[in-house]
């Protein structure tokens, strides 16, 4: 309950951080609460709306399902650090342009789980495509037009043409 | 990548050198959202915040007997905790009734509930603590003794006289009853030779939106002045709402509404938790912060369309509909919902059935009555998807009655391109439609010949494939006779400010709200164009009472219409004002000039005379310069409130293209189709996206989305995991194609879309999945959500 308290220490998009948490502090709560890193979003707190998608490691996880205390010695990457990097921007500028965001709270999670599908290279069928985001939730979208934007980021990235 | 392809204009009047209208311009806002640098209001911090957490009921309807909270304050962290009783002393209770819908009825309610509670969900108490975690512990230690009550939870036993009635002072639970006759109904079924009839239920569903609902009220006890950070549609309502309750005046209260979550209906209202919360904040003197998490999102967060109908359509052989008859009953919750009424959706349901047909001969009667179940209101595109349903359900049991192609019986009966203005059979009417030229369109576009021979080839193969049509019209564009003549504050004008600033670019203030359908794009689009200038030199600010004119915010598919149109005029006003300035410092009339991208040039040869930036310095930092008496006036104001009708209808059609695996009851949605008219559009990408959330919004209604109840009044299936929503996986491509029928009220000509999608879709796919059975001598799928056990039960094979 309450009264666990751990100390952790991890990166965060790059940069070190130590903390105490309580033992029951999800790792999303602690980004977004102790670190105000506010891009990571809640939607379910139980593992069903992917808004909480954030990098553990190099593999994406849900932030909610994980607890901080799991992170010690972790590398944890976030929305806002993998903005900086630049590692998306195009994935970014396709969901912009094709308006695959309509209120944005699902983006950086589906961005993430995108992102994740395309370091597998090739160009992914709409089907596949529509698989891999399954377990991220939008309610605007209706999803046809983020399938639309990883669709083209992936043939550009095929083509060579980032 | 498919991004719409910019269209041009298609009023010459906005048809403006730049323009921007009719353009798939990218929306301002996004690269903060995609780079997770928003801010909703879950993320907003402020110095001496608190978080408030609720105890709710377990039980649909119990006597409050005590609650001791003798452990709860001794919880670490906590600061308060607050019964229902004693927050009364800080808010007053309020009763949701317009007096438009004549003899609607309801109870106080109070923002948290005193001696009795009416639903599971309820708050019964309130937990202050310095972290929501802390909170939660703290309500943990709350102890409510409770004396449980017999729930009322079948609408269709509701009115009986051995039901207990679940406000006594109220006499039954009659809600709201409607009852309207038009035309001749009794001979219009006497001289059909069919009459067919169903009984159409609707699953209660809800809007999850993605961010739960969330208030951060920041009390200033200082300036004796509350700050809500409220997600939010309608800024000022909620300004008026919590002055009025909180017995202060209007201008003590400021609500700042940043990024919202998607909202699609469930954040337009009253919530009891969020009126605990700017309480408990008044009475703490601080910061107090409230989130639903998501399990108290589903049992508080409105629920919508707990609609059964019974309908009932005449028909004659050459396939002219004769008569329309139906008899709805809505099971509510204990409450009507404050202050839109939990009456609306039942009433429009009568409004709209029939809409897009000539028979005239109609007669209705909808029932609206309380259950010990959560609240339920207005939802994205209220009544439409029930009123199209049952309408367009009964037209395709009519047509296969006769014999009749679905699309052919919709040629014969509905109202002509060239018959407008007209009236819908409730009476509601029509400035200017286009039902024909989307069926042909739709038609074309679906190569409708070539799926109905595919879908004959199949069926010899065993494969059950069905094609489903659904018509509609959809209210946007609101006058006052939505709200405001029942006597609620809600604005149906909505104002916007622009200015010009020292640089030549503008700030554009406006009462419309951005929840994610794209109203900063399609403002800065209007005031950019009207005015003269890149979109990338228009700033638009919203969803701050302090800092916007007036308005009504955003709901009713409104926003475009009506924000878009006092954007469009201010844009205009400030160009006057510009130019008459302009003119003194180039000392020539105004009317030789224009603003244009950013300059004033000359109108006939397009000519730069002046940078913006040029004058503005001279007006602003050397008006020693201007000729005397000279005054620049570099803001100006305009409002809009649509007169001439009383809403602006849309009118589409929809078509839904799907696969029933008979062995296993599942529906594959194949493809589905959108035809819709809104008039002039303003963003063809943002336009075309709306109508695809609002589809899925639709078709999860039709196959999955149900909150369910048992006779207890428990919820079963309060979470994301047993509550179904569409994920990318089910969803099939749409779709969309527009014919464009402009409203003659405004300049623009905008009528709005943001609700069309949800208004056909669930019947669209109902008549599909008959059509697809057909064949199979299955009974009637009537029932949604469409779930596979259904399927299975209607073939017989379970
Ligand atoms: S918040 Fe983690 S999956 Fe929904
Ligand atoms: S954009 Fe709103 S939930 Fe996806």
């Amino acid at each position: 309950m309450s009264d666990m308290r751990c100390d952790i220490e991890l990166t965060v998009n790059g940069e070190t951080v130590m903390e105490t948490v309580e033992a029951r502090t999800t790792l999303v709560d602690f980004l977004r609460e102790t670190l105000a890193l506010t891009g990571s979003h809640v939607g379910c707190e139980h593992g069903v709306c992917g808004a909480c998608t954030v990098r553990v490691d190099g593999a994406i996880v849900r932030g909610c399902l994980m607890l901080a205390a799991q992170c010690n010695g972790a590398k944890v990457e976030t929305i806002e650090g993998v903005s900086d990097s630049g590692q998306i921007a195009d994935l970014q500028s396709a969901f912009e342009r094709r308006n695959a965001l309509q209120c944005g709270f699902c983006t950086p999670g589906m961005l993430l789980t995108a992102q994740e599908l395309l370091s597998n290279g090739g160009v992914p069928s709409r089907e596949t495509i529509r698989e891999h985001i399954s377990g991220n939730y939008c309610r605007c979208t209706g999803y046809q037009a983020i399938v639309d934007a990883i669709e083209a980021v992936a043939q550009a990235r095929a083509g060579g043409r980032k | 990548m498919k991004i719409v392809e910019d269209s041009p204009p298609v009023l010459t009047a906005l048809d403006r050198p730049n323009s921007y209208i009719g353009r798939s311009v990218p929306r301002p806002n996004l690269a903060r959202l995609a780079q997770g640098r928003a801010q909703f209001v879950t993320d907003v911090t402020l110095p001496r915040m608190a978080h408030v957490a609720f105890v709710r009921s377990p039980h649909a309807h119990a006597r409050i007997k005590t609650i001791d909270a003798t452990a709860a304050k001794k919880s670490p962290g906590v600061i308060a905790v607050v019964t229902g009783a004693e927050l009364a002393k800080v808010i007053t209770p309020w009763v949701g009734v317009l007096t438009h819908l004549k003899g609607i009825k309801s109870a106080p309610q109070h923002a948290i509930a005193v001696d009795r509670a009416c639903w599971v969900g309820e708050a019964v108490c309130a937990v202050v603590a310095r972290t929501r975690a802390e909170a939660e512990d703290g309500c943990e230690k709350v102890t409510v003794d409770y004396e449980e009550l017999q729930a009322v939870t079948d609408p269709e036993t509701a009115l009986d006289a051995k039901t207990p009635v679940i406000h006594p002072d109220l006499g039954d639970n009659l809600t709201f009853e409607r009852v309207h006759s038009a035309g001749d109904p009794d001979n219009g079924f006497a001289e059909a030779d069919a009459v067919v009839e169903a009984t159409f239920m609707f699953g209660r569903h809800t809007g999850v939106c993605n961010e739960p609902r969330a208030i951060v009220a920041d009390w200033n006890e200082g300036e004796q002045r509350l700050t809500a950070y409220h997600a939010t549609q309608a800024p000022h309502m909620m300004q008026n709402l919590f002055a009025k309750h909180l017995t202060l005046s209007e201008h003590q209260v400021r609500v700042v509404t940043k990024d919202v979550g998607g909202s699609f209906g469930i954040k337009v209202h009253t919530y009891a938790d969020e009126m605990a919360t700017v309480a408990l904040s008044k009475l703490l003197k601080r910061p107090v912060k409230f989130v639903a998490d998501r399990i108290e999102s589903f049992v508080t967060d409105i629920h919508a369309r707990d609609h059964r109908v019974k309908g009932r359509i005449g028909v004659k052989n050459d396939g002219t509909i004769t008569a329309w008859e139906i008899d709805a009953l809505s099971g509510i919750g204990p409450y009507s919902v404050y202050p839109r009424t939990s009456g609306i959706e039942a009433n429009q349901i009568v409004n709209l059935t029939g809409g897009p047909y000539t028979c005239p001969n109609y007669k209705a009667r909808a029932r609206v009555v309380f259950q010990n179940k959560n609240v339920m209101c207005q939802y994205r595109a209220v009544g439409h998807p029930i009123a199209t349903a049952v309408t367009e359900g009964l037209v395709e049991l009519a047509a296969v009655k006769i014999g009749m192609d679905p699309l052919e019986i919709r040629r014969r009966n509905l109202i002509a391109d060239d018959a407008h203005p007209s009236q819908g059979p409730s009476g509601i009417k029509f400035e200017a439609l286009s039902h024909h030229a989307s069926l042909a369109h739709l038609d074309s576009m679906m190569n409708y010949a070539g799926l109905r021979a595919e879908q004959a080839e199949l069926r010899k193969q065993g494969i059950y494939r069905g094609i489903g049509f659904a018509s509609f019209v959809e209210v946007t564009n609101p006058s006052a006779a939505f709200y405001g003549v029942g006597g609620a504050k809600i604005s149906a004008q909505d104002g916007a400010t622009v200015r010009l600033d020292a640089t030549g670019a503008i700030f554009c203030h406006t009462g419309v709200s951005e929840q994610g359908q794209g109203a900063e794009a399609v403002i800065a689009q209007c005031v950019a164009t009207s005015f003269g200038v890149p979109m990338e030199q228009v700033r638009v600010i919203m969803g701050d009472t302090d800092n916007t004119p007036y308005g009504g915010g955003t709901w009713a598919s409104r926003a475009a219409g009506i924000g878009g149109e006092a954007a469009w005029q201010a844009g205009k006003a400030l160009r006057g004002n510009v130019l008459a300035v302009a003119g003194s410092i180039l000392q020539t009339t105004p009317d030789t000039l224009d603003v244009r991208n950013g300059a004033v040039v000359d109108a006939a040869t397009g000519t730069e005379r002046m940078p913006l930036h040029e004058l503005a310095r001279i007006c602003y930092f050397r008006p020693d310069t201007l000729p005397a008496g000279v005054q620049s006036e570099l803001v100006a104001t305009r409002h809009y409130v649509p007169r001439a009708w009383a809403f602006s209808f849309t009118n589409g059609i929809q078509a839904s293209y799907l696969e029933v695996d008979t062995d296993s009851g599942f529906v594959k949605l194949l493809k589905h189709w959108c035809i819709e008219d809104c008039g002039t559009v303003i963003n063809p990408q943002l336009v075309d996206e709306q109508i695809r959330g609002g589809v899925v919004q639709g078709l999860g209604a039709a196959l999955f989305e149900h909150c369910l109840y048992d006779q207890r009044g428990q919820l079963l299936n309060g979470n994301m995991a047993d509550y179904l929503v569409p994920m990318a996986v089910e969803m099939p491509d749409i779709e969309c194609g527009h014919v464009v029928t402009p409203t003659a009220d405004s300049e623009l000509g905008a009528k709005g879309a943001g609700e069309a999608g949800t208004a056909g879709a669930p019947g669209c796919v109902m008549n599909a999945i008959n059509d697809a059975l057909r064949p199979l001598n299955a009974k009637l799928l009537t029932d949604m959500p469409f779930t596979p056990d259904k399927i299975l039960r209607a073939l017989g094979k379970v």
